[in-house]
């Protein structure tokens, strides 16, 4: 049986739930363990429920586990609201000197904020000497947590030692009162662990930079925001320029015009501010322009929920914007997907020189999860055909030539003699508006055409599980991990079930037609509420599924949750 | 050596008497004067007959969205600090679909040259009225006539915007010299053009702006702020002319610290610095 435990930080804003939670998934992550980790918080600053989930794993994990086996509770909300969720054997760790509650030996008490007050000398460490009092239940290696408390705080060498003291006094406590009690221990796998624990926005930021993004500008809207602080701090060391800009539009009109200089540009948003970006998506379209442009999706319409997580924008980000021109989607199902998907992104906006949508959404955007160092060798730098006006005439140079792949060279203004020349309004070859009719149906017949070359970039959906199967789910994105994982319980409860899961959706890849149309029974599974990936393999391929199991309650699926969904849909 | 028959471009569709003709041959006669070559040349414009003002001389051109020249304007300088940056709009174009860009791109102080054609009216979609339309002007969009209006000047003004400045499309040399003077200001200036609409504004006409514009004197102080919100409150009887306010202050791209290492357009593309910041993660 492989190692696992899953761990919940509740408590109200403001109370440290992040951060405590953040800790404690790097220390298993440093020990060698696999860790996954989901946050789900409130649009407020102090007050109402936050929560910080960690699944801890000896085996890669992806999705999170319904069932808790140690409750962190910060107050006594988190008990409420939580404790139906405590697997067989888990147990609450709390403040009984605080928090009033029904005891049983589920409830682990522990006086947080007597021992913060009298070993820290500040009740306000409470959350500290909780971090370790998790620790010590579990006898894990404490000096990991020690040093990392020290490079967290290395800039405040006090404030460290106060919260190694907290921290050292909650583990020694728990150690002492309940040893080995919650009869769980987790040791160290492997203490030179090399792998790193981030996010779905922090994999977007570092496939950025390996990219070679230049220009970034946006408006700051959950869930992207970080992606932009994180460039902006790299700024000066990568030589990539962050500009906060007024509002969605300004945000998407820099990238574009970046990228027309010959900057590799991008802006990130949700798909509230990609409302506001539809101009100027059509805008790079028609002057053929390169961006990556991430929506971070969240639940609308309008403002919807903004703190929580939806996959509603798929129909709207490949139809979006009046009239015809080519784009791609693509859609990471994990976070190591999220850099290789942002590199890739990258390379065809610029091969193809057309607007490029990355389809994460808030709970792939803020999910944290243990992978292996990227490999850099393996990134590819492709520019496309550039126009040098070396070898060539710059007289000669019009920048929307009509050219059998639909793809004109490009030059950059300044960098040669060659006039670079873009319209908005419809053009002629060179860039000058014009109203032929030819010219327009030459323009939009050469725009087009580049969908034939970019549909062959596009990859197959993954396959999971079986060859052949009784029933093939379907998903897309983010829900990734929670599928494979229902496929693995029904495959152990002897169903035969497979997985195929898109994450390079636009130009759809149409050849998967050959492969549904073979599988007995189908069911989407989507975050939204009227299965958008369904509908658009029915438009591209013909081919309806036989069931769809959907949510739209702001919240992720976990396997159970699909497995149920599956069972009222009567498809296992 | 660069001349205006280098700067000839496409024939025009603007109407016979339009403010633009003049505006065009300031642009190219300030270019001319400055030695700028055509290549060396950005030029972005919105929608509007302003709007196609690039494609009537030579230089590489962004004919980008209504009221969106601003943005990909700053962005390309920030891009490629190399390149004469001029963006181009019309009123309606900046005061009114742009007007954030504008009050934005201001205040951050991006070394680009943004020249407002002012006709006072909406000329492409014939003769709706415009943010800078004089109060009671009266249009097909507003029967009632058209509320106050923005007064662009004072406005930049109050942004601090590092250069603002008032042309008019009938003195093509004094015009000439403030778009010479704006490219060379190093930071966001404003050249608001006063411009006749033959077609549509028959209140502001050619003879109605010749007889009230004036240059301001060699006396007059551009850095007295308060001297220049006087300044930009005059209109009707007399109008003025020239450079109204100036205040020199760091420009956005020389304090960006991406750009310390030169252009971002010319800088090789290294994935595997990114191998540097995987510590961060574990």
């Amino acid at each position: 049986m492989p190692l696992e435990t899953t761990l919940m930080v509740g408590g109200e804003a403001g109370q440290g739930v992040q951060s405590v939670g953040f800790l404690l998934a790097k220390a298993f992550a440093r020990g060698g363990y696999h860790v996954f980790a989901d946050q789900d918080y409130e649009s407020r600053i102090r007050g109402g429920h936050n929560f910080f989930r960690i699944r801890v794993k000896d085996k890669p994990v992806s999705a999170v586990s319904e069932t808790i086996d140690f409750l962190l509770a910060l107050n006594k909300e988190t008990i409420d609201l939580h404790h139906r969720e405590l697997s067989r054997n888990g147990i609450i760790i709390y403040d009984g000197e605080n928090i009033k509650t029904g005891a049983s030996d589920r409830f682990f008490s522990i006086p947080l904020e007597k021992i913060a007050a009298e070993k820290a000398g500040d009740k306000i460490m409470s959350n500290t000497v909780a971090l370790g009092a998790v620790l010590g239940l579990v006898g894990y290696e404490l000096n990991i947590l020690l040093k990392l408390l020290r490079e967290h705080f290395s800039k405040k060498p006090e404030v460290a030692e106060q919260n190694v003291k907290a921290v050292r006094a909650g583990y020694d406590y728990a150690q002492a009162e309940f040893n080995g009690k919650p009869g769980l221990k987790l040791n160290i796998i492997n203490d030179k662990a090399q792998m790193m624990l981030l996010n779905g926005n922090e994999a977007v930021s570092l496939g950025a930079l390996a990219a070679g993004c230049k220009f970034m500008s946006a408006y700051p809207m959950t869930p992207a925001t970080p992606i932009m602080e994180y460039l902006a701090s790299k700024s000066k060391e990568f030589n990539i320029a962050v500009v906060h800009a007024e509002d969605e539009i300004a945000a998407i009109n820099m990238a574009i015009g970046a990228a027309f200089a010959g900057a590799r540009a991008m802006t990130a948003t949700s798909g509230s501010g990609f409302c506001l970006m539809v101009e100027g998506l059509g805008l790079a379209g028609i002057t053929e322009t390169p961006v990556v442009i991430v929506d971070g999706q969240r639940p609308g319409p309008a403002v919807g929920l903004p703190t929580r997580t939806e996959q509603g924008d798929l129909q709207f980000v490949i139809t979006a914007h009046h009239g015809e021109f080519p784009r791609a989607v693509l859609a990471p199902a994990t976070v190591e997907d999220a850099f290789w998907l942002t590199v890739k992104a990258f390379n065809i906006a610029e091969k193809y020189q057309l607007p490029v949508i990355i389809l994460i959404d808030h709970y792939l955007s803020t999910a944290y999860n243990t992978v292996e160092p990227f490999d850099l060798s393996k990134v590819t730098i492709e520019r496309g055909i550039l126009f040098s006006g070396k070898d060539e005439d710059p007289a000669a140079y019009k920048r929307h030539l009509v050219t059998e792949s639909g793809i004109s060279p490009r030059a950059f203004p300044g960098l040669s003699k060659a006039l670079v020349m873009t319209d908005s309004d419809e053009h002629d070859e060179a860039g000058h508006l014009t109203e032929s009719a030819q010219e327009r149906t030459a323009q939009v017949q050469k725009r087009l055409r580049k969908l034939a070359g970019l549909v062959k970039e596009m990859a197959l959906p993954r396959r999971y599980g079986l060859k052949e199967a009784d029933l093939t789910l379907i998903g897309w994105g983010s829900t990734y991990g929670a599928l494979r994982e229902a496929v693995d319980i029904l495959r152990r409860g002897g169903q035969s079930v497979n997985l195929l899961h898109f994450n390079e959706l636009y130009p759809f890849p149409a050849k998967i037609a050959s492969v549904l149309s073979r599988a007995k029974a189908t069911c989407v599974v989507e975050n939204n509420a009227t299965g958008q990936l369904a509908r658009l393999i029915r438009a591209e391929t013909g081919i309806g599924v036989s069931g769809k199991v959907l949510k739209f309650d702001g919240r992720p699926f976990t396997p159970a949750i699909i497995i149920d969904g599956l069972r009222k849909e009567g498809l296992v | 050596m660069v001349t205006i028959a280098d700067y000839a471009g496409i024939k025009t569709a603007w109407c016979p008497g339009c403010g633009n003709f003049g505006i065009l041959s300031a642009v190219k006669k300030a270019l001319v004067e400055l030695k700028i070559e055509p290549h060396q040349v950005l030029l972005v414009s919105g929608i509007g007959q302003a709007g196609k003002l690039p494609h009537y001389m030579r230089g590489n051109i962004f004919n980008s969205l209504h009221g969106r020249p601003v943005p990909p304007a700053v962005a390309a300088k920030i891009a490629n600090p190399e390149l004469i940056v001029i963006a181009v709009s019309g009123d309606g174009d900046a005061y009114g679909e742009g007007g954030n860009h504008f009050i934005h791109a201001a205040r951050r102080n991006h070394r680009i040259t943004y020249l407002v054609h002012n006709n006072q009216v909406y000329g492409l979609t014939k003769g709706q009225t415009s943010p800078t339309s004089d109060s009671g002007f009266i249009t097909r969009s507003t029967p009632q006539g058209a509320p106050v209006p923005i007064n662009p000047l004072a406005l930049a003004i109050a942004l601090d915007t590092s250069f603002v400045a008032r042309g008019f499309s009938g003195e093509i040399d004094h015009l000439a010299g403030l778009i010479k003077a704006g490219i060379q200001h190093p930071g966001f200036a404003l050249i608001d053009i006063l411009q006749p609409c033959p077609s549509f504004n028959f209140k502001n006409t050619f003879n109605w702006y010749r007889e009230r514009v004036y240059r301001l004197g060699a006396d007059y102080d551009p850095t007295d702020k308060l001297a220049a919100f006087a300044r930009a409150q005059e209109w009707g009887e007399k109008i003025p002319i020239g450079i109204i306010y100036k205040k020199e202050r760091p420009t956005f791209e020389e304090q960006l610290p991406a750009l310390k290492a030169g252009a971002l357009v010319t800088q090789k593309l290294e994935p595997r610095g990114v191998a540097g910041l995987f510590d961060e993660f574990m």
